[in-house]
């Protein structure tokens, strides 16, 4: 995939929201992956997470906007507990799905999900989703 | 010994056997499980963001409830609830201008500083009661019984929250040990089952399950323990589908911690709600000779 990078994009606005939304020095990872190799959700994005990471390095927000990781992320904080440079990589994907959210943009609606999987579900994981996932 | 404590919501519904269980084990323990009055949902996930302070409202709320009644001490045995609450309290604790912030927004509660301490029940266990006193009330040894330890991830990350090691915990291991089961290791036991993505990306959370259960059998596991009731759920209801995804998939039955603790002390089997179990343990049960 091409991505265009610039020194604009690298100073753009959208970094340094991330960070402070989130709290963490994004320019701390060096890439070394750990995160990824034991991300137990890798498996099903589209951007592994230190590829995320790379990408908000570069300030390319259109690429991040537009990724499925970090709502397939669970917040179960493996990365974050592992991660050599002590960066909470949770924290970073929570910054940027709220990026989303605040613009009104969810990822889940409540009004899709079928009534009979909606009446199966525990509540927490209905509060969780919709904290995590819906504006 | 009265302990105050913190349902949390799915107890009352779909999770009524991690409950009830818990209450009636903890009584024939010496603790008087006390619910706090007037308590909300803590907020299932604790939010991440360094500037959100409202969703620190629904925990932080709980823990005035329990200072109000004169507790320095609030348990609970959701793995969710415990994680939010004890979280939660650790921001009011370490960080001054966030606490006075929540504090101004809360006019009409007294100010809270931290002051009540939060734990799961698996910490009341083996800290306060002990496993050798535990042992010692066991009638029913579940001998035989191979259960393979889950501890997912709200128990145990972040560190400063963590009721164990880390990477290796073994509180799980030792109520196995003290109720007379065998602690089957296998290397899945803290890893995340996809946890809420349940509700958005269910296909990847039977991906999860399979991962975790199909790793336990092959460790020859006959049964799972664990604390939450989002991982009893994504654990045991996705097994419907791996049954017919995977022809030779036999199941496994999951288990709350307090269902083991109250079949091994010979309580009244309807504490345990076994009917709400996903995976029928009813058969396991007879032919261990753990239920009659």
């Amino acid at each position: 995939m091409r991505i265009e990078i610039s020194g604009q994009t690298i100073q753009s606005d959208f970094v340094k929201k991330v960070a402070e939304i989130s709290g963490e020095s994004v320019l701390s990872c060096n890439q070394c992956g750990k995160c990824s190799a034991g991300c137990p959700m890798a498996f099903a994005m589209d951007w592994l997470p230190n590829q995320i990471i790379r990408l908000v390095q570069l300030g390319v927000e259109e690429d991040i906007a537009s990724a499925k990781t970090p709502w397939i992320c669970a917040s179960c904080l493996t990365c974050s507990v592992r991660c050599p440079r002590g960066v909470d990589l949770g924290r970073l994907m929570e910054a940027i799905r709220l990026l989303s959210l605040r613009k009104d943009i969810s990822y889940v609606t409540a009004a899709n999900i079928p009534p009979d999987a909606l009446g199966a579900m525990p509540q927490l994981a209905l509060v969780g989703s919709f904290r995590k996932h819906t504006a | 010994m009265d302990l105050s404590y913190y349902p949390g919501c799915t107890l009352k519904t779909k999770a009524r056997g991690l409950e009830d269980a818990a209450v009636a084990t903890m009584a024939v323990l010496g603790v008087n499980l006390v619910e706090i009055p007037r308590w909300n949902c803590c907020g299932a996930v604790y939010s991440l963001a360094d500037d959100d302070l409202v969703h620190h409202l629904a925990p932080v709320r709980n823990l005035i409830r329990a200072h109000e009644q004169g507790a320095d001490k609030i348990s609970t045995s959701c793995s969710f609830c415990y994680n939010t609450l004890k979280r939660a309290n650790q921001l009011v604790q370490r960080d001054e201008v966030k606490r006075r912030t929540l504090n101004d927004f809360m006019e009409e509660e007294k100010d809270y500083h931290g002051e009540v301490a939060v734990v799961h029940l698996l910490e009341v266990l083996r800290d306060d009661i002990g496993w050798d006193n535990i042992s010692a009330k066991v009638k029913v040894p579940l001998h035989d019984l191979r259960v393979a330890p889950y501890y997912g991830c709200t128990l145990l990350r972040p560190q400063e929250i963590a009721i164990d090691r880390m990477e290796r915990p073994t509180i799980l291991h030792q109520l196995l040990e003290a109720i007379g089961a065998e602690a089957v290791d296998f290397p899945f036991s803290t890893e995340c089952c996809g946890s809420f993505q349940i509700i958005s990306n269910p296909d990847s959370v039977t991906q999860r399950a399979w991962d975790i259960l199909s790793s336990a059998l092959r460790r020859g596991a006959e049964a799972l323990v664990l604390t939450c009731p989002l991982c009893y759920f994504n654990l045991g209801q996705r097994q419907e589908e791996l049954k017919q995804k995977y022809s030779d998939f036999p199941g496994l039955p999951i288990f709350y911690f307090s269902q083991l603790l109250a079949l091994a002390l010979a309580l009244d089997s309807k504490v345990c709600h076994l009917e709400l179990n996903y995976v029928d343990p009813l058969p396991l049960l007879v032919s261990k000779k753990i239920l009659v």
